[in-house]
């Protein structure tokens, strides 16, 4: 039996860091996608299923990012954040169309952070990544759904 | 680490993972206007992939997935926009095949994907995906063959951007979205419930969309069924743009299952020249 998807994607991150068609991708970027794919490996342990694409970019100390999803009534969501090593503490924020903040349930460590969500209303929603302590890192967003 | 990780899936699964106000105080409560107008969208997150749809349906009830299945289509288009709106709308086919469990429908439509990689001249990395959909078709592998699905449709668009043909990424996109509303409007017309018609409600994507359609390039925008696409886009707009606390009506939703069959049906007509 084939090893699951994302245990391959994890032994191939290397290799995709070198391919020229993903020009986005760098070697913190490789890095930060990793310690992200091996929080969400867990939970697609339990059922969820990990995004393939990806959002990365460069988070500093009072410069956060923004994303907007659009996610579906009666959906599970996992929202994890890896990232380099000079990020000591991540947040992620979910809010909903209309910008205010949601409750969600938290995961933190250090370089990574995910936050689970359930949504009773289908629609756009926006990710807000914020470095709370450290220096400027490469962070890497991806999501489960179930 | 991971102990602890699948403790907490593991309650957040006990708990249907319903958050409450105390398990994770927000730092911000507010997003500011720029930040919502200055939001990154992007295609490959910002997107929601027809199996996300799907998962969100099959909450609703027990549903035949085989019935939302459709005849094959042709797949030696001639006009390149036309490809990639035909090759997004196989992938969608491809998640529907999946949540019906038909490996052989499974295999077909990967036959078709492939076939239209080829002409698009995108096919090199997909052929080993190709491989792989059949592989995990034959060992039932339903989980995996959806994310699969999404690599595959991630690989070609990586292709054509290769190719700095990132209009078609976008065409792609627009073609897998529509056959998606296409089976989900048609089952929520003939098995209509407000909870299900709530779920058409997607006006970021659409908005989203609509506004890459219109910055395709003029050679694209003068393709014929691009031009159809567009004016069906706009018409489609409207309807699932309603208000967050809007029920659609059994009619509205009927109405949205004619127009994005048709949007289909004109986007799998072959053109004449």
């Amino acid at each position: 039996m084939k090893p699951p998807l994302h245990l391959l994607r994890l032994a191939l991150l290397p290799l995709l860091g070198l391919h020229p068609s993903l020009q986005a991708a760098n070697d913190d970027e490789t890095v930060a996608r990793k310690v992200a794919l091996e929080t969400a490996g867990a939970f697609s342990n339990d059922g969820f299923k990990i995004r393939d694409g990806t959002w990365s970019g460069r988070c500093e100390l009072g410069k956060s990012r923004v994303i907007q999803v659009n996610l579906y009534a009666g959906n599970q969501y996992w929202f994890t954040v890896g990232a380099t090593e000079t990020a000591k503490k991540i947040a992620v924020t979910l809010f909903d169309e209309l910008g205010q903040s949601l409750p969600t349930l938290p995961y933190q460590r250090p370089t990574t952070v995910a936050a689970g969500f359930a949504a009773t209303t289908s629609g756009p929603y926006y990710i807000k990544i914020a470095l709370l302590e450290g220096t400027a890192a490469t962070f890497s967003l991806i999501y489960s759904y179930r | 680490m991971i102990p602890t990780l699948r403790t907490i899936v593991a309650a957040l699964a006990a708990l249907g993972l319903r958050a409450s106000a105390a398990d994770h105080p927000p730092t911000a409560i507010h997003l500011s206007p720029e930040e919502i107008t200055e939001a990154t969208r992007t295609d490959e997150l910002s997107i929601p992939m027809p199996g996300e749809f799907m998962a969100s349906l099959d909450k609703l009830g027990k549903i035949d997935w085989t019935t939302l299945f459709r005849p094959p289509i042709a797949t030696n288009f001639t006009s390149r926009p036309q490809l990639a709106l035909n090759l997004g709308g196989l992938i969608a086919d491809g998640y529907i095949a999946v949540e019906a469990e038909d490996a052989p429908q499974v295999k077909s439509i990967g036959k078709d994907i492939l076939a239209l990689a080829k002409t698009l001249g995108v096919s090199k990395d997909v052929i080993e995906r190709g491989a792989s959909i059949t592989g995990f078709a034959d060992q039932k592998l339903w989980n995996q063959l959806k994310e699969e699905l999404e690599a595959t449709q991630n690989e070609v668009k990586n292709g054509m951007a290769d190719q700095k043909d990132a209009d078609l990424v976008t065409l792609v996109t627009v073609g897998g979205w529509i056959r998606a509303n296409e089976a989900m409007s048609a089952y929520l017309a003939k098995n209509y419930t407000p909870a299900g018609a709530r779920l058409l409600r997607q006006p970021g994507i659409a908005a989203m969309l609509n506004s890459r359609l219109g910055k395709l390039s003029e050679k694209n925008q003068e393709d014929p069924t691009v031009i159809t696409v567009r004016k069906r886009m706009a018409e489609i707009e409207q309807l699932i743009s309603f208000p967050l606390a809007t029920v659609p009506s059994q009619n509205t939703v009927s109405q949205l299952s004619s127009l994005t069959a048709q949007t289909i049906k004109e986007i799998t007509k072959k053109q004449t020249k």
